[in-house]
Order: structure tokens, then C-alpha cells, then sequence
């Protein structure tokens, strides 16, 4: 079970070191960064805004770890993004009640999920190709549920789910942290994580093994749409209206980004929510400590490629096997430290 | 003298894999002016050799000699500056050109440092006019047939090389007349002295074209001869081996006893399989034997259900079953170790347990897992009962040695306890040792009375575990023999054969 643990940690060392490096930096720069505090029961803080901040890219880097690694992906996330904030506004505006609204956003997110699915599935169409479909068109389809313009809306209950809190936490923070335990521990307690990671690394293999491949396929890019309809409803809930044009622009760039962070292979198989999160976390510490700091916000994306490029690099194989000597000597350091505790 | 009469000679080619020594000590010689056929089953190490020859693999160790000096080919262009050409199966081509940008890809006639199209166009008609072909060399390569494409590639790797050409399988997608037209310029080649290696499944087109034959079997060589004096049964057993068969097979009279319990009526695929008959008992190991390309693996993924049959009936127990899928099928307690490995089998980086305990999860459900320590009590119990050589239970399998992946394949089926076992080339592409163990394992599956249908190109091997052998020829179940009846040589007659249905 310890050892379970430690090997947990293992897993996200690189993500957590990155976190802090990052962290530090800034608060170097600003020194307020740290700082939180209590004003009217909630917790208010550059980290806090961080957690809140990054809620939309946690939400979608969880659906889209769990597509990667069945060795697919989907680049539709932001446009369901999109669909899903207009069905909620156009729901609440309607006049259903804000559980209907609720209900009916996260089955629009099913059903996009399902066409991909499909699409992936059972006419063999390539990912990539596939959600390309789905990204460009749902644009037009939230277009056309906002009838062009920006819907907004003042349902306390829906405009609380973008900027309310509970327990001191900002909705959206509780909401990423409830739902990614979730889904952690769906696939993880159950055998569901071994079989996706099986899928993507060999699915001919898991077929013939009696893996239930159509399915298990549809059902992650199901998750990856239910991701994106509750991103959207946080979304659209903190301008308190649904932007057909801009919600969730890019977003699905920054979620794969957040995966790649995260150590999961864009080749599929091996995978780690927890390390996906983190990503997200680190991106948006990444946007908002470059904000605080103080430089000019153009600085933004190109020390985000840098990044980007970082840790391709780390990835590389010709990397791996130049640093190969690295390893032994990481595992030679791990018996000093178990004997200083 | 040698020097003078051989164009190529490759002598003591080694080349080893991780697990498998690939060639062992291969001696290849190609005259001036011949059709050498290159043949093996798959494995054996056509290809392997080939592939030494032309620079694509680094050989371990052994000698090249091209015209009598010694050459080191370093890749295929290397190979190819030195005279070496190679033609695949599919094109090599690059099918949007057309096809005078094809064959001077990369060395097109220039003026004033630009591309001379028409010069290059006319040179290209001059040379395909040598192959008998007036083709409009402006057009894409695309637009032609593959056959066409073939004579092109020919074309431009004989321009290219000029000694030695090596056809690997270039009738595979040909018809009749198509293949025809492919010798007559061979032919012609011939005459003009270069040296040609042809690597073929199909026998008929060896003795049409070539003048000496080699084999190769299990990366070694077992013999160069001239096609003329070599009989086409003889051939077959050098190919599939016979010389180390137990000619006397002792019957199993208490595995015949079992009782029946798989009967397949008519069962068949269009394009895969004809409908064959097929009865299992228990206890009982049906082995099948065959050329490759004869339809065993179809008939294993068909009754794996990996393959949907569109004809005849299955039966377990004298119960109608539909085995539309591998699910169903395990569902039906049938197991299938495939014959890819790489492909169909090991999900490489997950853990020998991953691995182990996948189809017996599968058939559980995701939303009942196994638990860890089951997990590791089952898998523990495989890696000692099968000796699987790992450091560990959760060293990912690629890290493996192929028969040590063979045997994790086998307990993930011994896993959900199967009662029909199908297993695709068990001893392919693996060690010695594992070898033997492996075909002690079916021996003691069938002693306790499992089913099970085994299919290998190895014929001594298929004497020495199987109460019953079919024969398979041309994609159909041909012969069946039992008993006394199965020896090596009544297996390699039934394989020869020549077949009266293909011809009416």
C-alpha cells in the first residue's frame, strides 16, 4: 500500500516540481502571490484565482486524458464548449427550470460525445479527422441556438455555478475537484483504466482478448463531451451569457496541452488524470503569473511554446536514451531518502 | 573461377534478434544470368536475408562478395550504387509523379541547372521501350496498373543498379497475364546477365521461371539446387522439414475416446475460407498443416469468431452456438493465441500482469474488477507453472523475449480456463527451449482433457502432439488424416497434391 503511494508520487514528480519552479518564480516577481484570505466566508488569493481561473482546461484535460489514451483525441471540446453554454442559456432564458437546464446541457454533451464516438468507433474514421468535424460545425450549431447574438441571462441558480462558493471554495473549484475525483476513481477502482490503456496501445490485441472495444470507445469520448457541457456551463455561467463565437475558443488546444504536460503519450495507453489536472493547473499558473508579474501579456504565448517545447523534448526517445544514465542514478537516490525519513 | 561465374555471393550472412538468431551461418550464391528462387516459409529468413544483402539490416557477421570484391552495403542506396536493386511487393514508387519523374527521381537530366523535362521524358520513353512498354511517361505513375508500376520500378532499380536485381514477391497482386508479361522481361534481364534473386510463395512460378532454387528454414540455409533435379514434394518437405520426423506415430487410443463436443457443419467465409466440416472431441488436439497463404489462420480467426462466417452452423454439445465475435466465442470458454504476435497479441507496454489477466477481466466486466491480490496470486501461479522468465510481475511484456511473451499469452487464456484452445503458430519466431516447453504444454492440456486446434508450419511438430491433422490447400480443408496415418511424408503428400478443384 506505501509502496502504492510512493509510486503514485512518482508518477507526478515532474508535474508537481514544474508547479512549484513555476510558483516560486512568480511569487519572487509578486510578492502578494502567495497571500490568502477570508473575506465574507470565501477564500480569495492569486492561487485561488488560479484554481478557479484554470476550472474550463482541469475540466477538459480530464475527458480528453481519458480519449488520448485510447489512442485518439478530440479537437471538438471547445466547440461542444460552445453548444453546451448556448443549450443553457437558451434553456434558462426559456424558462425551464435550472435542474431541466441542467440535465438537457449535459445531454447535448453526451450526444456530441456519442457522434464522435461513432464516428471513431464504428466507421473507423480517424480521431483526428473525426472531431475536426464536430469543431468546426459546432460553432454554427451554438451560433444558431444563440440565433447569433450573445444570449446572457440572470438566473441566480445558473450565474451561481460560475461565481458562487462552497465550503470557501469557488464553484467551479469544487465542481473540477468533485467530478475529477469521480471519474479517478470510476477508472481506477473498476477495471476500466486497464482496458482504455488496452484499447490504445494494442486494440486488435484487446479485441481478440475480448475487450469490448466499440463501446469502451464511445463511452471516453462520451466522458470527453460530458467534460466539455459542464466546462461550458461554467463558462457561460461567469459572463452570465453564451458567446457562440469566443466560449471556449482554442480550449481544446490548452486541454491537449494539459495532457501532454500531464506524461500522458498522445501515442495512447499509460495514463494519469491526477497528472492532466496538474498540467491544466500549471498552464493556467503559467497565464495568470505572467499577468502578475507584470510583463506585457504577449509574453504569455511564447513562454507557453516554450514550455510546449520543453517537454516534447523530455518525451523524445533520442532524449530518454542520451539521458538514459539519469535513471539508475535516480533510483540509486531513492534508498538515502527512504533511510532520512 | 567462383569469381568469374558468381555475380553475388553472401557466405556465413549471421544475423541476430533479440530472442531469435534470424540467420545462422547463411551461404547464398547468385550466378550471372540466372532466376535464383528464394524460398521459406514466413520466418524462415527471406527476407532477413534480403534485407542483409541490401543494406537495410547491418548482418552480425559473414561475407559479401559483388563481383568477386568485398562489399559492405551500408543502406539500400549504398546497395544500390553498388549494383544491388530491389523491387517490393507493393511499389516502392512514388505514385503521385508521373512516370518519368519516377524512374529519374533524383537524377533528372538538367540544363542550366533546371529540370530538363523533355529530355528527361525521351530518355525515360528510350528505357521503357527495353521492357516492351509504350506507356505516356507524363502521366502519373498512379494511373496505371500495378503490374505497369511494377515493370517501372523494375526499370528504373536495373537503370538504377545494373548486376544484381532482387523481386520480393512481385506477383503477389498480379493476374495471369500480367505475370506473364512480368517473366518475359525477367527473361530478358536474364539474357543480359544480370543476377536475379525471386522471392515467391508460389511454387508454379518457381519451376516456370527459376533455374536453381535455395531454402531457407528457421534462419538456416538447408539447400541450394537446380530447379530441374529438385521434385516439387521434395521441395515442400525442405520447405516445411521432414528429415527430423518420427516417420512411426504411436497412436493415442485414450484421446479418441473423448467425447464430441465442437461440430462445425459447412462452416465457411467468402474470400476467406471455403465452408469446411470440423469435429473436436475432448481431449483431442486437431492439428493443421499447410503452406502459408492455405487458409489455416482464416479457419482459426473463423472459429475465433475474428472472422464472421456467412455459411454453416456451429455446434457445441449438440447445441446450436453463434460465434459472431471473439466476446462470443469466449464467452463459449475459446481461447486463441493469434499468430502475430506483435500485433494481435501482447499489449505491449502494460505488465505481464496487464497482460495476463486481460481476457479473464474482459469477460468479467469492467464494473467487476479483479483485485490486486488476485491478481497477483494468478499471475505468480502462471509465471511458475509456464516459467515465465521476467524480473518481475510488472515488467512491461515488450521487454520480453518472444517465447517468454508466447507463454504470457498462453496463461492469459489458460487464465479464464478455456475449453477450446485455438493456438496460431505457438513456436514461431521463438527460442529452443521454449519451444519444447511449449509442446509439452499442449501435451499436458489434452492429457486433462481440453480441446485443442493447433496450427503450424513446423510438420514434426504437428506429428509429434496431434491425434488428427487436416490439410488445408488453396484457402479449403483438403485432407484429414488420424492415427497411423499422420507421419510427415502422408502430410507433405497431402500438401503437394496437386489440386483438381482449382483446375475445373
Amino acid at each position: 500500500m506505501i509502496s502504492d503511494v510512493r509510486l503514485y508520487l512518482n508518477r507526478l514528480l515532474p508535474q508537481l516540481i514544474a508547479l512549484c519552479v513555476i510558483v516560486a518564480a512568480v511569487s519572487l516577481v509578486f510578492p502578494g502571490f502567495l497571500s490568502l484570505e477570508i473575506q465574507n466566508g470565501r477564500l480569495y488569493g492569486s492561487l485561488v484565482d488560479i484554481l478557479n481561473r484554470g476550472a474550463p482546461v482541469v475540466l477538459l484535460a480530464i475527458g480528453m486524458t481519458v480519449v488520448i489514451a485510447t489512442k485518439g483525441i478530440d479537437l471538438s471540446v471547445g466547440a461542444v464548449m460552445a453548444i453546451c453554454g448556448a443549450t443553457a442559456a437558451a434553456s434558462i432564458t426559456s424558462g425551464h427550470s435550472l435542474a431541466a437546464t441542467l440535465l438537457i446541457t449535459l445531454c447535448v454533451g453526451v450526444l456530441c460525445g456519442i457522434w464522435n464516438g461513432l464516428l471513431v468507433a464504428v466507421l473507423d474514421i480517424q480521431p483526428i479527422i473525426a472531431t475536426l468535424v464536430l469543431m468546426v460545425a459546432g460553432r454554427g450549431i451554438a451560433q444558431l441556438i444563440t440565433e447569433g447574438a450573445i444570449l446572457t441571462f440572470n438566473d441566480p441558480g445558473l450565474i451561481f455555478v460560475g461565481s458562487g462558493s462552497f465550503a470557501g471554495l469557488p464553484m467551479p473549484v469544487v465542481i473540477w475537484l468533485v467530478f475529477g475525483a469521480l471519474v479517478a476513481a470510476l477508472v481506477r477502482r473498476t477495471a476500466l483504466g486497464m482496458l482504455i490503456e488496452a484499447i490504445g496501445i494494442n486494440r486488435r490485441a484487446s479485441t481478440l482478448s475480448g475487450v469490448l472495444t466499440p463501446v469502451l470507445l464511445v463511452a471516453a469520448y462520451v466522458l470527453s463531451g460530458v467534460c466539455a457541457a459542464i466546462a461550458g456551463i461554467i463558462a457561460a455561467a461567469d459572463i452570465r451569457g453564451a458567446d457562440a463565437n469566443n466560449a471556449g475558443l482554442w480550449l481544446e488546444l490548452d486541454a491537449i496541452l494539459a495532457v501532454v504536460v500531464g506524461g500522458t503519450s498522445l501515442l495512447g495507453g499509460r495514463f494519469s488524470i491526477a497528472a492532466s489536472v496538474l498540467g491544466a493547473i500549471i498552464i493556467q499558473a503559467i497565464n495568470t503569473g505572467i499577468l502578475l508579474s507584470g510583463f506585457p501579456p504577449e509574453f504569455n504565448l511564447i513562454i507557453k511554446a516554450g514550455i510546449i517545447v520543453f517537454i516534447l523534448v523530455l518525451q523524445a526517445p533520442r532524449f530518454r536514451t542520451a539521458f538514459a544514465f539519469l535513471v539508475p542514478a535516480r533510483g540509486a537516490r531513492k534508498p538515502t531518502e527512504r533511510a532520512a525519513k | 573461377m567462383q569469381t568469374s561465374d558468381h555475380i553475388l555471393q553472401a557466405i556465413r550472412i549471421e544475423k541476430e534478434f533479440p530472442g531469435t538468431k534470424a540467420l545462422d551461418k547463411v551461404d547464398f550464391h547468385l550466378r550471372r544470368g540466372e532466376v535464383h528462387a528464394l524460398l521459406g516459409e514466413n520466418g524462415a529468413g527471406k527476407s532477413t536475408l534480403i534485407k542483409c544483402l541490401t543494406g537495410a539490416y547491418h548482418r552480425d557477421g559473414g561475407t559479401i562478395l559483388l563481383d568477386g570484391e568485398e562489399v559492405d552495403p551500408r543502406d539500400t542506396f549504398d546497395a544500390q550504387k553498388l549494383g544491388i536493386g530491389t523491387v517490393y511487393q507493393e511499389v516502392n514508387l512514388l505514385p503521385n509523379l508521373t512516370v518519368a519523374e519516377n524512374l529519374f527521381l533524383g537524377r533528372q537530366p538538367r540544363r542550366f541547372g533546371m529540370v530538363d523535362a523533355r529530355a528527361m521524358n525521351r530518355q525515360a520513353r528510350d528505357l521503357l521501350a527495353d521492357y516492351e512498354l509504350d506507356l505516356d511517361v507524363t502521366r502519373d505513375l498512379a494511373s496505371y496498373s500495378v503490374a505497369i508500376q511494377q515493370v517501372v520500378a523494375i526499370a528504373r532499380a536495373v537503370d538504377l543498379s545494373g548486376k544484381v536485381l532482387i523481386l520480393d514477391e512481385p506477383t503477389a497482386s498480379l493476374d495471369a497475364h500480367e505475370v506473364a508479361m512480368l517473366f518475359r522481361i525477367v527473361r530478358r534481364l536474364r539474357a543480359r546477365g544480370l543476377g536475379i534473386v525471386f522471392v515467391t510463395h508460389f511454387l508454379e512460378q518457381v519451376y516456370e521461371i527459376s533455374d536453381r532454387i535455395t531454402v531457407l528454414r528457421n534462419g538456416q540455409l538447408v539447400g541450394t539446387r537446380e530447379t530441374t533435379d529438385l521434385e516439387r514434394r521434395e521441395l515442400i518437405a525442405m520447405m516445411i522439414g521432414r528429415e527430423l520426423a518420427a516417420e512411426i506415430h504411436a497412436p493415442r487410443p485414450e484421446a479418441v475416446q473423448g467425447p464430441m463436443r465442437y461440430r462445425f457443419r459447412n462452416y465457411g467465409s467468402k474470400g476467406h475460407i471455403s465452408p469446411f466440416d470440423l469435429d473436436v472431441r475432448a481431449g483431442e488436439v486437431v492439428g493443421m498443416a499447410g503452406l502459408l497463404g492455405s487458409g489455416r489462420t482464416e479457419t482459426a480467426e473463423l472459429l475465433f469468431g475474428a472472422c464472421r462466417a456467412d455459411s454453416g452452423q456451429a455446434e457445441i454439445d449438440g447445441r446450436p452456438v453463434e460465434l459472431p465475435s471473439p466476446r462470443a466465442a469466449i464467452r463459449h470458454r475459446f481461447g486463441f493465441c493469434p499468430e502475430d504476435r506483435k500485433i494481435a497479441g501482447i499489449v505491449g507496454d502494460l505488465s505481464v500482469r496487464e497482460n495476463i489477466v486481460l481476457a479473464l477481466q474482459a469477460r468479467r466486466g469492467w464494473t467487476r474488477p479483479i483485485s490486486r491480490a488476485e491478481q497477483n496470486r494468478l499471475v505468480d501461479h502462471y509465471i511458475r507453472a509456464l516459467d515465465i522468465r521476467t524480473a518481475d510481475r510488472e515488467k512491461p511484456i515488450r521487454l520480453l523475449s518472444g517465447g517468454n511473451q508466447q507463454k504470457v499469452i498462453l496463461a492469459r487464456w489458460l487464465a479464464t480456463e478455456p475449453e477450446l484452445l485455438i493456438l496460431d503458430e505457438p513456436t514461431r519466431g521463438i527460442d529452443v527451449g521454449a519451444h519444447a516447453e511449449i509442446v509439452k504444454l499442449i501435451e499436458a492440456l489434452r492429457e486433462k482433457g481440453m480441446s485443442l486446434v493447433v496450427i503450424s508450419s513446423e510438420i514434426e511438430e504437428l506429428v509429434a502432439y496431434s491425434t488428427r491433422v487436416i490439410v488445408l490447400r488453396d484457402r479449403a480443408h483438403v485432407a484429414e488424416l488420424d492415427g497411423h496415418r499422420i507421419t510427415a511424408h502422408q502430410i507433405v503428400e497431402a500438401i503437394a497434391a496437386t489440386n483438381d478443384r482449382r483446375a475445373s
